[in-house]
């Protein structure tokens, strides 16, 4: 275990040294962070001026609910994209091989090799948005239900983990998927609004087939006390499920893997 | 006129009809990948489920019968001016694989708009079918009128719509072109375009119908391209209550300022263009 956690330093540490070389790059990527995030609010702002609660939600419990979002599109380009895209390069190159036979679980090696500093921006205002909007609320939060709700948080960056390598998986079958994220990644901006502001066959599709709801909107529901400790459990099991999946699955598939052109 | 220029005139059609093919085939390649482009598109398709919801309130100019007919719309309107030729051209520029282009008797960018052409073409099946799949759930998009008579925009709103929608994707094609020449300078403009198209996300009409903007915002707003790429033939389609001579000159002059800007770039460009990276 260790030597597990020196691995990642050392990993983390070269990729934010070849990240300072593009330091324009992490501007742009911040100066779009804070656009998106000002489009985002607007867009709230447009249904909420009219009276109108999405799904029930009053504006700050909604806001939290787009802090949340904001704060996983930022785990997701500092730690999951810059690894996902090198999945694919290395079973069409080949190089793959070489990760293969390196004394260090390849699974880990895949997911945790580089990290970006482009989510920064996001992390750190999605988590602003959370707290502002939970600090000026007109009742304040439990300690307990935000404990939870970070818990919850917590299982959320696991499902859209094991959601996205089980997804780079296929490429060991399909390079031409190359995209695949791409298209989750669309269909999980669903997440961006409370799951009860959707109709109904949304929410089953967005609960049960891609569990979006149990990304942003359970831990939102338990930090605004709103949803039971039920939801939690249900964001456990689905993260577990989905993880032990995204693990066997890559098993699985190596067993197909026959090296460079496969 | 000479003889052989007017032979060459007679020619380009034939021409454009067998490059159109050869990246029709190209692209057919990739059909796999680009099925999933249908899918990352569905951006507009999800905010149709929340403003069908907010439609239902009563609170909002607009039903929810209109939310689907407008998102539906505009999802197809998506599907034919998607542009993503800043990604190409930038590989094209770094590894000076455009040299070869230049040598060529057609300008590279007929190439790319034929590309882009045989892409939409390839893609239209898929995004036909996510079509077919929400007015199978949602019938009322088609039985919701007045009286139970069926949808029917009218043959003369389709036309003047599928203009507006050829108009609208070769004005977003020179507006993210002129920005393509900036690689002859800098090597990574993808990351540039990436800061314009959030404009375009929020101001296009992509993610909200402009009925649910504030009056100034709005009026602002329609003087940008940004409406014209996806609410202008998406409105001529859905209601038919757009000002359509007003419209139709923005968008003819934003396209022709485009283009005159590519072309300075282009010229200035290619006197900087060393073939093997900027």
């Amino acid at each position: 275990m260790p030597r597990y956690f020196n691995i990642l330093r050392i990993f983390w540490s070269a990729s934010i040294s070849a990240e300072m070389e593009y330091r324009l790059n992490f501007i742009m990527a911040a100066l779009s962070s804070v656009m998106t995030l000002a489009g985002t609010v607007l867009m709230l702002f447009l249904f909420y001026r009219t009276g109108y609660e999405m799904g029930g939600w009053p504006w700050r419990d909604a806001l939290v609910v787009v802090g949340i979002f904001t704060f996983l599109e930022g785990t997701q380009s500092a730690f999951m994209t810059p690894n996902r895209t090198r999945v694919t390069e290395h079973v069409r190159e080949g190089t793959l091989d070489f990760i293969l036979l390196k004394p260090v679980n390849s699974q880990f090696w895949l997911s945790v090799r580089s990290i970006s500093l482009w989510g920064v921006p996001n992390i750190l205002m999605g988590l602003a948005i959370v707290a502002y909007a939970l600090i000026t609320r007109e009742t304040l939060p439990h300690l307990a239900g935000v404990l939870l709700g970070c818990i919850a948080l917590l299982l959320a960056v696991l499902i859209l983990y094991s959601l996205g390598y089980l997804l780079s998986t296929i490429s060991i079958w399909y390079i031409k998927l190359y995209n695949i994220t791409m298209a989750m990644q669309a269909l999980v901006e669903t997440g961006r609004y409370p799951i009860t502001a959707y109709p109904a066959a949304y929410q089953v599709f967005f609960t049960f087939v891609l569990p979006v709801a149990f990304m942003t909107t359970v831990p939102a529901q338990l930090m605004t006390a709103r949803g039971g400790a039920g939801w939690l459990l249900g964001a456990a099991v689905v993260a577990a499920l989905l993880l032990m999946l995204s693990i066997a699955f890559w098993r699985f598939a190596l067993r197909y893997y026959t090296s460079a052109s496969s | 006129m000479t003889q052989a220029s007017t032979a060459t005139l007679i020619g380009w059609p034939r021409k454009l009809r067998v490059l159109f093919n050869v990246h029709y085939a190209e692209m057919m390649e990739f059909r796999a990948e680009i099925a999933l482009w249908a899918v990352a598109t569905m951006l507009p398709l999800i905010m149709m489920g929340v403003w069908a919801q907010a439609g239902e309130s009563g609170l909002f100019p607009i039903t929810r019968v209109q939310v689907f007919r407008y998102f539906i719309v505009v999802y197809l309107i998506r599907q034919v001016t998607i542009v993503w030729t800043i990604h190409h051209f930038e590989f094209l520029v770094v590894t000076g694989r455009l040299s070869p282009m230049l040598l060529h008797p057609i300008d590279p960018c007929i190439r790319f708009i034929l590309m882009h052409l045989g892409e939409q073409l390839t893609r239209l099946p898929f995004a036909a079918a996510i079509v077919g799949l929400f007015l199978f759930l949602y019938p009322e998009t088609i039985t919701g009128g007045p009286e139970g008579t069926l949808w029917w925009p009218g043959l003369q709103n389709i036309l003047l719509a599928i203009v507006a929608c050829y108009t609208a994707f070769i004005l977003r094609f020179f507006m993210q072109y002129a920005l393509c020449m900036a690689a002859f300078w800098h090597e990574r403009v993808a990351a540039m375009d990436a800061i314009l198209f959030l404009p375009y996300m929020f101001f296009s009409g992509l993610i909200f119908p402009f009925q649910a903007l504030p009056d100034p915002l709005r009026e602002i707003l329609l003087w940008t391209p940004f409406p014209y790429m996806v609410w202008f033939p998406a409105t001529l389609i859905v209601h038919g209550e757009a000002p359509i001579l007003r419209g139709f000159l923005i968008m003819f002059g934003w396209t022709a300022a485009f283009f005159i800007l590519y072309r300075y770039l282009w010229h200035k460009g290619l006197k900087h263009y060393s073939a093997m990276g900027a």
